[in-house]
């Protein structure tokens, strides 16, 4: 298959500190858009896409620890309790990582199914620390997770072909 | 013990992902149980939020610019005709205002004259929502001014027509105002026409709330008027608050099903005013009935409350 050809080559390119600092602001940055309504509900996590991509092809630059860092940050941004995204993007960020020589040898549509079941895990978390302090369940937030695996796809080839771009500039 | 069987570590890479994952797991724990119980970590958060605030000052730059050009392309004939409209509210307004003037004039008189306690005036505080919170779960908004404006939590917030919210949290710039439509915020509340005191609550997940624990019986009409009561000493007297939609009245039940719509423009306005100033209530006499009780063991019975 043509895409998981490339794909294996590019996991060997190298990446640039800046460009994964970047990717995780404009994530955080994006999540931070006025979403209001229906819109709010349908939001997906970029954040968690971003984290997830960059434990998948590179697990050594951002591992767990990170994830749970820039989860803090989520969580003053979101004004949720310290420790909720922390816990969520900690759980998501071991999945990448526990899985990540599996979905680099996946096609994106194989990689879709796998990374659905780490966004749930993922929102399952939130929800679950929500309902324990506040005691009630919003369900309509787990359409979230849907739309997060949808842009998987769109978001990982968007950020192949802008680590391709960056290369082909510094090679000349 | 060394187990020479195992395959050598050319690079030394930490711990592993599971150690690291409870370890983690833990200190997320640990935070969400300190930040949830103690609220300790206010002074971490505030220190946070202006790392995090220019990130979301330039998310909502999009719909600013979008605010700022549509304002900027009204036509002329538009704002004549907002203008001429002001106009006339404005002096309808003046008549009503003298004569409300008028009255609280007599009113004052009469609490002199009954050697009661003088309404007392409060000063509010003019303030704009920088973003509402994106939190499914929550009814928030944020608001521009912070501890340096002097905003203390548990002030009130309206807009120009009713209650808005509360004050639950404070940064140094920004504060965040918790709606009244958040599920389980209770406001103490009166029916205008009669006087009916109670409580009305809001409702999360939509743009309601609802009064609980109104008995099947009790005198409440579609589209009476709640304002508050000022019992609390929280929420001054008299504001509006919701306005009764629906009333299902099953005898199966205790209690009537009341649903009510908030009369301030919780979901729309940009502007909103923050009270201050409010007078602080006598504390209630707590120690005298605590020191009461010992001495007289269980023969006496609490004092029922006198409403």
């Amino acid at each position: 298959m043509p895409y998981s050809d490339s794909t294996s080559q590019q996991i060997q390119r190298p990446v640039s500190n800046t460009f994964i600092v970047l990717s995780v602001l404009a994530a955080l940055l994006l999540n931070g858009l006025p979403w209001e309504g229906i819109w709010l509900m349908l939001r997906p996590d970029f954040v968690a896409i971003v984290l997830l991509y960059w434990c998948t092809y590179k697990p050594q630059r951002v591992g767990i620890g990170l994830s749970w860092a820039v989860g803090i940050f989520a969580d003053v941004a979101d004004a949720s309790l310290f420790g909720q995204h922390a816990l969520a993007y900690t759980l998501l960020a071991f999945g990448g990582v526990i899985l990540h020589r599996r979905l680099q040898m996946f096609d994106l549509r194989q990689q879709t199914t796998q990374v659905f079941g780490i966004f749930v895990l993922t929102y399952a978390v939130y929800a679950l620390v929500h309902w324990q302090v506040n005691g009630y369940m919003v369900w309509a937030f787990f359409l979230g997770c849907l739309t997060s695996t949808l842009l998987w796809a769109p978001l990982s080839i968007m950020l192949q072909a802008m680590r391709q771009m960056r290369m082909d500039r510094d090679r000349i | 013990m060394i187990d020479n069987t195992q395959s050598f570590q050319f690079f030394n890479r930490g711990p592993s992902p599971a150690v690291r994952l409870v370890f983690f797991a833990v200190l997320s724990l640990l935070l969400l149980f300190v930040d949830a119980r103690y609220r300790y970590l206010e002074s971490t958060r505030s220190t946070l939020s202006v790392l995090v605030s220019p990130i979301q000052q330039l998310a909502t730059m999009p719909s600013v610019l979008w605010q700022q050009t549509s304002s900027f392309l009204v036509t002329q004939h538009k704002l004549v005709d907002e203008n001429k409209l002001l106009h006339q509210r404005h002096q309808r307004d003046a008549a009503q205002l003298s004569q409300f003037q008028a009255l609280q004039q007599e009113n004052q008189q009469l609490r002199n004259l009954l050697a009661l306690a003088q309404r007392s005036e409060f000063t509010a505080q003019l303030a704009e929502i920088v973003y509402a919170e994106r939190d499914v779960f929550k009814r928030r908004v944020l608001i521009n001014k912070g501890a340096n404006g002097n905003v203390r939590i548990g002030q009130v917030v309206m807009d120009d027509i009713g209650i808005v919210g509360q004050i639950t949290r404070v940064y140094p710039w920004l504060s965040a105002v918790t709606l009244i439509t958040e599920k389980d915020h209770a406001v103490p509340v009166q029916v205008l026409r009669n006087g009916l005191r109670t409580i009305v609550f809001g409702a999360g997940d939509t743009s309601q709330l609802s009064l609980r624990y109104m008995p099947v019986s009790s005198d409440i009409q579609e589209g009476d008027m709640l304002v508050t009561s000022g019992i609390d000493g929280i929420y001054p007297p008299g504001i509006p608050v919701a306005r009764v939609e629906k009333i299902e009245r099953d005898p199966a039940y205790p209690f009537a099903r009341i649903t009510c719509l908030p009369v301030a423009g919780v979901d729309s306005h940009r502007h909103l005013l923050i009270l201050s100033g409010l007078p602080e209530l006598p504390e209630p006499p707590v120690e005298q009935a605590a020191a009461a009780k010992p001495d007289k063991g269980k023969s006496r019975r609490k004092i029922p409350e006198t409403h």
